[in-house]
């Protein structure tokens, strides 16, 4: 067997043995209590407030487990020198970095799979899957985002850190370029600055905001076109994580 | 349970005790406590539309949802005999603005804004909400008639004023005039002109509403039918009295 498959066969067996398909069960427990709250208070349109309420808690659910679980997994083989042993063995790091990345998305792919079916009980089965799939994406780049951070930094709380920071920077960033460009704003040399820098941040981050909307589940899934390019976004950004990520595994001194 | 622990007998009794004793006090702290609920005057201003969209990280549909839960809930709970009538309605009407820009496709600030602020037994803050429903429907009027075809009831029946009906239901025809839209809604000026009383215009405008297949969401049709409910107790009630004198 090839050592990518190999070491992503292990990274999955690790989640297995974790809490974390436990911690899945919980998060849709609390996401099916949360929807039964929120119709019993809700005068109208109850259906699509349990869809989307419970799509938001379960996609912070998937993002954070996700993340939760690289960072510690990482930081436990760093240190009891797990990651030395097999690189010791005729793998290269490249290797091990595609083969950790490729579990950690199965994982993720997995975690978002079932998390999307309780949203089968309030949502059209097309929408669902359409919102499943982009969760999946989702939590690919978190876990590829994640990796990248644990790699560098080499501490499971600053990697988690920086992650989050990312992670709800480019949740945010779109609301903040059309505040920047809101015509009401004075124009002002730093607030002109200011707009550019934002606009700067724009083009090295991915938009998540543009993808697992919530009212995908109320309203139905975007045209082809913009869900592909919103899909295609995230792809180039998982690409251009995992080079960073694979550079500078290169240059480490283990 | 997990072979490193050791057993509940090898936990000292003091501690067990000084368990107890924080949980019972925990509890007891709480239980002491009001139930929360939001005043009239709780209700804060409404924040601005892209501090919203910024601190719903993109998740517009569940934040407009939520934000009219929370919403409310103000003036409403406690021993409240008649809600909303305290709410400050210019800072209410911000709030349903506010919640309407961050999900438009929502038809909840306008239901509520329709069907439980604007029937506020006070006539300018049914009259204000009145021309906020008004206002937003011009803005997509084949989609949100049914509020303003209620704001015409109402200012019919609740506020007596004919010309304010008459103006609502003269746009209502004027501006829906998408296919699903029913006959009644379409010739709105002679359904509010017809001498008929409450109930019986409600009535025909829920089932109008219901054949459009304007209602499909369980929760509303349950409203709707428990104010039609309502309605008819309140019509009726005079009448009984009278038949038994």
């Amino acid at each position: 067997m090839h050592p990518v498959s190999t070491i992503a066969r292990y990274v999955l067996i690790e989640a297995r043995r974790s809490a974390l398909p436990w911690l899945a069960l919980v998060a849709i427990a609390i996401a099916l209590a949360l929807a039964s709250f929120v119709s019993r208070v809700a005068i109208t349109e109850g259906q699509q407030l349990r869809a989307v309420t419970g799509a938001a808690l379960l996609r912070l659910c998937a993002v954070f487990f996700v993340a939760v679980h690289v960072a510690a997994s990482m930081v436990r083989e760093s240190a009891d020198k797990t990651m030395d042993l097999v690189l010791s063995q005729p793998v290269s790091r490249s290797a091990y970095y595609i083969g950790k990345l490729a579990g950690f998305a199965a994982c993720g792919a997995l975690l978002s799979a079932f998390l999307s079916l309780p949203l089968l009980l309030w949502s059209a089965p097309a929408a669902v899957a359409g919102w499943a799939f982009s969760l999946a994406a989702e939590s690919v780049l978190v876990a590829a985002t994640c990796l990248f951070f644990a790699i560098t930094l080499t501490q499971a709380l600053p990697a988690l850190a920086a992650t989050a920071g990312l992670y709800l920077l480019a949740r945010s960033l779109a609301a903040m370029q059309a505040i920047a460009t809101w015509p009401l704003v004075s124009k002002r040399p730093l607030q002109e600055f200011a707009g550019w820098a934002i606009d700067l941040v724009g083009l090295l981050m991915p938009r998540l905001d543009a993808v697992t909307r919530s009212d995908w589940l109320a309203y139905g899934l975007p045209a082809a076109a913009d869900y592909a390019r919103a899909l295609a976004g995230i792809a180039v950004f998982i690409a251009l994580v995992t080079a960073a990520g694979m550079v500078d595994f290169q240059r480490r001194n283990l | 349970m997990n072979g490193e622990q050791q057993p509940l007998g090898a936990v000292p009794l003091r501690l067990w005790a000084a368990l107890a004793i924080s949980l019972a006090l925990q509890v007891v702290w709480q239980a002491s406590r009001p139930a929360p609920s939001f005043s009239a005057r709780d209700l804060p201003p409404a924040p601005r539309p892209y501090a919203l969209r910024l601190a719903s990280l993109g998740e517009s549909a569940a934040a407009a949802r939520l934000l009219m839960l929370y919403l409310q809930a103000f003036d409403y709970g406690g021993a409240n005999t008649i809600p909303y009538q305290k709410l400050d309605y210019d800072r209410l009407i911000e709030w349903l603005r506010a919640i309407e820009d961050l999900d438009p496709r929502s038809d909840y600030p306008l239901f509520s804004a329709a069907r439980v602020y604007a029937e506020n037994p006070d006539p300018a803050k049914a009259r204000a909400m009145l021309e906020f429903i008004y206002e937003k429907f011009l803005e997509d009027p084949n989609r949100r008639w049914p509020w303003l075809a209620h704001a015409a009831l109402l200012a019919k029946f609740r506020l007596k004023d004919l010309a304010l009906a008459r103006r609502y239901a003269a746009s209502v025809q004027r501006h829906a005039t998408a296919p699903n839209v029913p006959l009644w809604a379409k010739q709105m000026e002679i359904f509010i002109a017809e001498d008929m009383n409450e109930l019986e215009a409600a009535k025909i405008m829920l089932g109008g509403l219901l054949e459009s297949g304007k209602i499909r969401d369980p929760e509303e049709a349950r409203f709707l039918q428990r104010r039609l409910e309502e309605l008819e107790r309140q019509i009726n009630k005079p009448l009984s009295s009278k038949s038994l004198r």
